[in-house]
This record gives C-alpha cells, sequence and structure tokens, in this order.
C-alpha cells in the first residue's frame, strides 16, 4: 500500500500550451513537486500569471500535466476511468460564484453534484440539507440564486462542492470578487472547514491578510515553487516576497519599516494582536532604556 | 428598469393547478387544444368555455393578468374576425353595399374563430402562469424520454434549456451594467432613426457576447469539477410523482374530450 497520508502529490510538475499563433508552446509550470497533506490548510501566493491557477486545475484533472504526473491520494489524474472519483474527492470553489451556480434555485444547485453522482434522493436531501447548514445559508434553499449577495452566492458554491462530500477543497481566488464583508464570510467558513469538518484545504489568493493562519504557505513565480514554510517562515522573508512582486501583510509591513527606522522588532507577529502586542514590548524596552 | 423583467409569465401560487404535475398540465393542454379543435356547435363552446372558467377560477388567476396577456394578439384576432366576416359565402344577406356583403354565416364563422383562438391562447397560457420555467423544463424532460431511445439529446437539450433560464437574469444584469458604461462614455440609445439607433446597440451587443462565451467556458470547468458527465448515472433529488389529483385530472381531461366528441357527433 502506498502511503496516503498526503492527499495530493506533484511529481515533477510541467504544464504547456500551443499559442495560437504559431509561437513556441508556453510553459506555465516548469516542474513542480508538491506534497499536501491531508487535514491541513495550505495556501497558495503568487502574482498574476505565477502559474497558481493552472497549478490547481491540475489537483482535480481539469487540466492534465504535459509532463510528471499528479497523484490524488495515489491516484493519477491521467488515468480517465478515475476521473469522476478524483473530481469528488477534490472539489473546486471558483473565483465568479455567477459562473459557477448552475441551477435557478439555490438548493437544486447544491443538489447539482450528488445528482451527477447518482446517490438516490433521500440521500441527496440530507446532503444538500447539511452542506447549506454548514454554509449558513440553509434559510434561502429556495431562494433564486440571482438575488443573493456576491458573498451569499460563493457560500452557495462552496455548499455546492460540499455536498460531494470532498477530502480536500480547492479556492482558487474565492475572495477577488466580494466586498470585505462577504470576504470575511468565506475566510470564516474556510477555517471552519478545516478545523471542524476535518477538509483539507487548498486556498489561492493574493490576500495575505487570508493566509496568516494556514498551516503552510507557497509562493509561486514563473511556474515554479519559489518559497514554501509555515507563514512565519515565509513573511519573514519579506525581501524574497517582494522580489516576485508580492508583499507580506500589513502587519510584517509595518513591523518591517519600523525595523529599518531602528526599532527592535521580531518580523514574525503575525495577527494584530501580536503585533500591537511586539509593538508595546518594544516602546516599553525603549523607555525603560533611557530611564537607567 | 432590466431588472423588473419577469421570467416566463409565471405567476407564482399554491392552487392545485399549481401543484399538479408538470407532465399532467403539459399532456392536458395537448388535449385541450385538441378537445377544443374538436368541439362544434354552440354547446361544444359552451362546454369548453365552461372548463376554461373553472381552471382558471382554480388556479387563482387575476382576469386582468389573463386579458393583458391577449392583448399582443388581439390585432390577429381582429384580422381573423374581419376575414371572416366579409369573406364567408352564405345565403342569408344581411348588408350589402357596393362588392361587401356580410351574410348570417360569416357573422357566425368569425364569432366562432375568435371565441376559438381566444380560448386556445388563454388554456394554453394557463400552463405557463402556473408552471415555474424549471418545472416545465423538467416535465418536458421526463415526458420525451422515451425519445432518447432513438439518440435524441433530451437530457442535453433540457440541461441547455435550464441553464439558459438561469443565465437570463445575469445576462440581463450585465447588459444594464455595458449600457450605464457605453453612456458614460458618450453613446446614446434613445435618439435617432432605426437605422442609427440599431448601429447604437452594436456596441452592446459585442462585449455582452464576448462576456457570455467567458461565463460559458467557466461554467463549463465549474460543471466538470462537479462531477457532470452527461445524463447517464445522473439521479434527480426532486422525483415527480403522480398523485391522486394528477389521475383525477386527466381523467377530467378526457372526460371533456370525449364529451366534446359525443357533442359533436350529435350535431348539437
Amino acid at each position: 500500500m502506498e502511503n496516503h497520508a498526503n492527499i495530493i502529490k506533484t511529481e515533477h510538475l510541467v504544464f504547456s500550451y500551443d499559442q495560437a499563433d504559431g509561437a513556441l508552446p508556453k510553459t506555465v509550470l516548469r516542474g513542480v513537486d508538491l506534497e499536501i497533506e491531508k487535514g491541513t490548510f495550505v495556501a497558495i501566493l503568487g502574482h498574476n500569471g505565477s502559474g497558481k491557477s493552472t497549478l490547481a486545475r491540475h489537483f482535480n484533472a481539469v487540466l492534465l500535466p504535459s509532463g510528471g504526473r499528479v497523484l490524488i491520494a495515489g491516484d493519477d489524474t491521467a488515468d480517465e476511468s478515475l476521473v469522476i472519483e478524483i473530481r469528488r474527492r477534490v472539489g473546486m470553489v471558483f473565483q465568479n460564484p455567477d459562473n459557477q451556480i448552475v441551477a435557478s434555485v439555490v438548493e437544486e444547485d447544491v443538489a447539482f453534484a450528488p445528482e451527477n453522482l447518482g446517490f438516490p434522493p433521500e440521500e441527496i436531501r440530507n446532503r444538500v440539507d447539511e452542506a447549506l447548514k454548514t454554509v449558513g445559508m440553509y434559510e434561502y434553499r429556495l431562494h433564486a440564486p440571482h438575488l443573493l449577495s456576491g458573498g451569499q452566492k460563493q457560500r452557495i458554491a462552496i455548499a455546492g462542492v460540499l455536498a460531494m462530500h470532498p477530502e480536500c477543497i480547492v479556492f482558487d481566488e474565492p475572495t477577488a470578487m466580494l466586498d470585505p464583508r462577504g470576504r470575511e464570510s468565506i475566510v470564516k467558513i474556510i477555517r471552519d472547514l478545516r478545523d471542524n469538518h476535518g477538509v483539507t484545504v487548498v486556498l489561492i489568493t493574493h490576500h495575505m491578510e487570508e493566509t496568516i493562519d494556514a498551516d503552510r504557505i507557497i509562493v509561486m513565480s514563473d511556474g515554479e515553487i519559489i518559497m514554501d514554510g509555515s507563514p512565519k517562515e515565509v513573511f519573514v522573508d519579506i525581501d524574497t516576497l517582494r522580489k516576485t512582486g508580492l508583499d507580506g501583510p500589513e502587519t510584517v509591513t509595518l513591523l518591517h519599516d519600523l525595523k529599518a527606522d531602528g526599532f527592535n522588532l521580531p518580523l514574525d507577529a503575525l495577527t494584530i494582536d501580536e503585533c500591537a502586542e511586539a509593538i508595546y514590548a518594544s516602546l516599553r524596552e525603549q523607555r525603560s532604556e533611557k530611564e537607567e | 428598469m432590466l431588472k423588473n423583467i419577469t421570467l416566463g409569465q409565471y405567476f407564482p401560487g399554491d392552487t392545485i393547478v399549481h401543484r399538479l404535475d408538470p407532465r399532467v398540465k403539459l399532456v392536458l393542454t395537448i388535449v385541450y387544444i385538441a378537445a377544443l379543435f374538436s368541439a362544434q356547435g354552440i354547446w361544444g363552446y359552451v362546454l369548453m368555455f365552461a372548463v376554461l372558467v373553472t381552471c382558471f377560477a382554480l388556479s387563482r388567476i387575476p382576469v386582468k393578468t389573463v386579458l393583458r396577456g391577449v392583448r399582443p394578439i388581439l390585432i390577429i384576432i381582429i384580422f381573423t374576425a374581419v376575414l371572416n366576416i366579409f369573406f364567408t359565402d352564405g345565403e342569408t344577406v344581411l348588408f350589402q353595399a357596393w362588392r361587401i356583403t356580410i351574410t348570417q354565416e360569416g357573422l357566425y364563422a368569425a364569432a366562432f374563430m375568435v371565441t376559438r383562438l381566444f380560448m386556445l391562447i388563454t388554456g394554453t397560457f394557463l400552463l405557463t402562469y402556473t408552471t415555474s420555467p424549471i418545472a416545465l423544463t423538467d416535465g418536458l424532460e421526463l415526458l420525451l424520454n422515451p425519445l432518447k431511445k432513438i439518440r435524441l439529446p433530451i437530457h442535453e437539450l433540457a440541461m441547455m434549456m435550464s441553464i439558459a433560464l438561469r443565465f437570463i437574469p445575469t445576462l440581463i444584469e450585465e447588459t444594464g451594467k455595458i449600457m450605464q458604461a457605453q453612456k458614460a462614455r458618450g453613446a446614446d440609445f434613445e435618439s435617432g432613426g432605426l437605422i442609427k439607433r440599431a448601429r447604437a446597440v452594436l456596441p452592446l451587443i459585442i462585449p455582452l457576447f464576448i462576456s457570455a462565451f467567458r461565463r460559458a467556458d467557466e461554467l463549463a470547468i465549474a460543471m466538470e469539477s462537479r462531477c457532470y458527465h452527461g445524463g447517464e448515472g445522473r439521479t434527480r433529488m426532486k422525483v415527480l410523482k403522480t398523485q391522486a389529483r394528477d389521475y383525477m385530472a386527466l381523467f377530467g381531461g378526457a372526460a371533456v374530450l370525449a364529451a366534446v366528441i359525443i357533442l359533436r357527433r350529435l350535431a348539437l
């Protein structure tokens, strides 16, 4: 038996596609080796065109590698007979909620995936109700999706994926089109899924703040992984991060700038509370030095 | 402005007519049309009219809504009436002046044609008034299911229909946004002649099409990601179940059709 502690594993994954005008094929991923452990919360960062979304689409066999392999719990995504099971295991939530809702009634939409999987009606009903309750949209089950807010629509999309009972959910910039309140509700759900439902979460995002309580951050640039570690490890190295066109969370940026001005501060205070605490401690230290 | 467009002409409600199985309603509509065309003579029409009024009364659709639905085809009705009045040959001449002759037979024919058209339209409207577009699509898919055996893509057609219905409000909203964006850049949609106005729509249509194609692409990926692989092996959460009232309605429909044919035989 293979070790399936890793839900997702890529082995020297290469992806390139032919360009329309007959130019040289464009290589988007240049040999990505990655293992994602079950039950973890992994964030993937990178600027536009870094290949992060392309990488994500390999996780549920929407794209197939040009070279190398992608294994989902040991199953090769290139094996056509396993595609449906792989897609059930690894659900995907996309950026634009409008373009992933299929039906004109909320509960019908959530039922779409289990209907495709051929479950009996009672089982579908249970899964739909359970998924809608998990994202807090049960009261809206008979509403028309186009009358809901962006955040609510995105919650419906998440419920639609949850109804498959996936082991892992890949979120591809799920908050990019939402207002701050909608974004907050989605981030809360993502956290809840990892903490209370045992779902492995892969979050692709631009917003550094959303990655602070990830177990692991992967930074991509130009089709390669250039940083990989805990949020503290990644954000402390803010210079490398900035070279890829990204920036740290506001807290780290603030600490970094203060440090450059001569304050004695740690860089790994990621949350607002930790950051405030660190600045307070530093200021007290300075004062006691002066008093001496 | 565009947001208030109602989808189809569904008139939500919870009456017995609303709750009937959509398949049964589809079949009954066909039976109704057949009965209407079989009807001959005053008593046949009286019976059909009674049936129509009863159905509308049961569905609690306001008379005003019904009449508003008839308005767009008023011209056709009037045209039919005029044609029948002037061009029906008959023996009992009521009025004659120059080359215009109006006969009693012509008046009767016009009256029958107008009633028939009016009842045909209001009767079929009842189906769309009381059945949501989704239920209608589901009903159609199930009714046409046997045609899958001769390889007609029934599931795919039904899926296309329901996705089209789902995206109508989204695209209407988008049209509004593009319109505002183009207006902000000086586009003029309201003034000018027909050709000028048609040309003004072009900068509206092109972005709308581009965005619709992008949406289609993303939706296809999202559907695949949710394990969509065609109709094979697919189940439904809500299974349509025919109930006692559905059989009673079917029986009623058959009885009306039979009665109309008997009345016709008796030449009443």
